[in-house]
């Protein structure tokens, strides 16, 4: 294939002893180097070569025979809410609402670094740690996030989201539906910044 | 005037060594890959940091595309099979042998049981024309309602197979709803403990997560 025969052809011609004609051992692997190749580029396009990665996630788990004591109660001062709601936006506040008569200060942030939802993250960890040292917390209190996605939310923010929890070693969180209050208060500051 | 003789060299290259590359590159691909899966739709999945590898046995995945379709499947062929056998008889499908044969080599599964008899019977090319188009299994949060067939795509699949582990493969851009009926459809059935299936993204520097990795290499 790759060679070229230079004889011409007319080499016997001439001499007049015919001689036992030597056979070459030679082998062109030209079209074996193309099979070669072609199952490579076949083996390439249909395999896969990493294995999906997966999330372990833990739900809080629910039984509607469960007692009301037997419940975990979160502490206020521990407790971070995060709401997330359409656009990838994340409304935050501390404690976990319960209290009516004392609405909690809602603020927006973003999944953009820096000065999205890790630094709020950072910040209440290390609130709660100087809590612990101060001796107003036992330290067995953790931070406890607890993470509420709204219907418009999509899947992203709630992988994002429960990613940054590892990110920044929440140890304690939880997936709760959202409550009428919670999405009140969304819609309470949306209307404030709406005016500005 | 004589021109000075070029020598004429010969133009055959030794491929012996060239062949040894590429069946040398053709066995480390074939050692160290494995087949794609067979997918009805395409779903990009969210980044996260988790290196957690999925398991290659037992897997019931749970894929959502970007509309918040829902297609179901598991992986084992024998179980497939038991599975589809024991879905016949509780719902009453009346699938033929030729039919429930189809089902246990086949992929993920995105069709409503009444629509389950026909589309197991099409050609592999009417199927796929039929992923593109359907509304996916049917979905709810509660696993009492009986529109709720995931539910019970869930309970059979984990009769047949307790040890299954379940995975969701979810597109970023499905609505969060989507995704919370089949966390709430698992949580009737009591599984709280999942995977969700993600790519993998660097850990941000500086960050909790990144520190245990720093002080290694220091």
């Amino acid at each position: 294939m790759a060679e070229i025969d230079t004889s011409g052809g007319g080499g016997h011609k001439k001499g007049g002893v015919k001689k036992a004609k030597k056979l070459s051992t030679r082998v062109d692997l030209t079209p074996m180097v193309d099979l070669g190749f072609l199952l490579i580029t076949f083996f390439i396009f249909t395999t896969t070569m990493s294995k999906p990665k997966t999330m372990e996630i833990n739900m809080p788990f629910k039984d509607e025979n469960m007692k009301k004591e037997e419940q975990s109660k979160v502490k206020e001062s521990t407790a971070l809410t995060l709401l997330l709601s359409k656009d990838h936006r994340v409304y935050y506040y501390e404690g976990i609402g319960s209290d009516a008569t004392n609405p909690p200060k809602v603020e927006i942030a973003y999944f953009k670094n820096p000065g999205g939802i890790r630094d709020v993250i950072i910040d209440k960890k290390a609130k709660v740690d100087a809590l612990v040292r101060s001796g107003a917390l036992q330290a067995t209190d953790k931070t406890t996030v607890l993470i509420k996605p709204d219907f418009n939310s999509t899947y992203e923010d709630f992988v994002n989201i429960i990613d940054e929890m590892s990110i920044n070693g929440i140890q304690v969180y939880a997936v709760v539906d959202i409550s009428p209050v919670d999405k009140e208060f969304i819609a309470l500051t949306e209307a404030a910044n709406a005016g500005k | 005037m004589s021109r000075p003789k070029i020598a004429r060299k010969s133009t055959f290259i030794d491929m012996t060594a060239m062949c040894d590359v590429a069946f040398l590159l053709l066995s480390f691909f074939m050692l160290a890959t494995k087949f794609k899966p067979d997918e009805p739709v395409v779903v990009v999945t969210p980044a996260s940091i988790s290196k957690v590898i999925l398991p290659d046995a037992d897997i019931m995945l749970i894929t959502v595309d970007a509309k918040g379709r829902v297609f179901f499947s598991i992986d084992n062929k024998s179980i497939r099979k038991s599975l589809i056998e024991n879905v016949d008889e509780w719902k009453g499908l009346g699938l033929s042998d030729a039919e429930m044969y189809q089902f246990s080599i086949g992929s993920s599964i995105g069709a409503p049981f009444n629509q389950l008899k026909g589309y197991l019977a099409a050609t592999p090319e009417a199927r796929a024309a039929y992923d593109k188009t359907t509304a996916g299994v049917p979905t709810d949060t509660s696993v009492t309602n009986p529109d709720n067939e995931l539910a019970m795509w869930i309970r059979s699949a984990r009769n047949n197979n307790p040890k299954l582990r379940i995975c969701i493969k979810a597109d970023g851009e499905a609505s969060y709803p989507s995704i919370q009926k089949i966390i709430s459809t698992l949580a009737g059935w009591k599984i709280f403990k999942f995977n969700l299936i993600t790519n993998l993204k660097a850990v941000p520097p500086g960050t909790y997560a990144s520190q245990p990795a720093e002080t290694a290499a220091k």
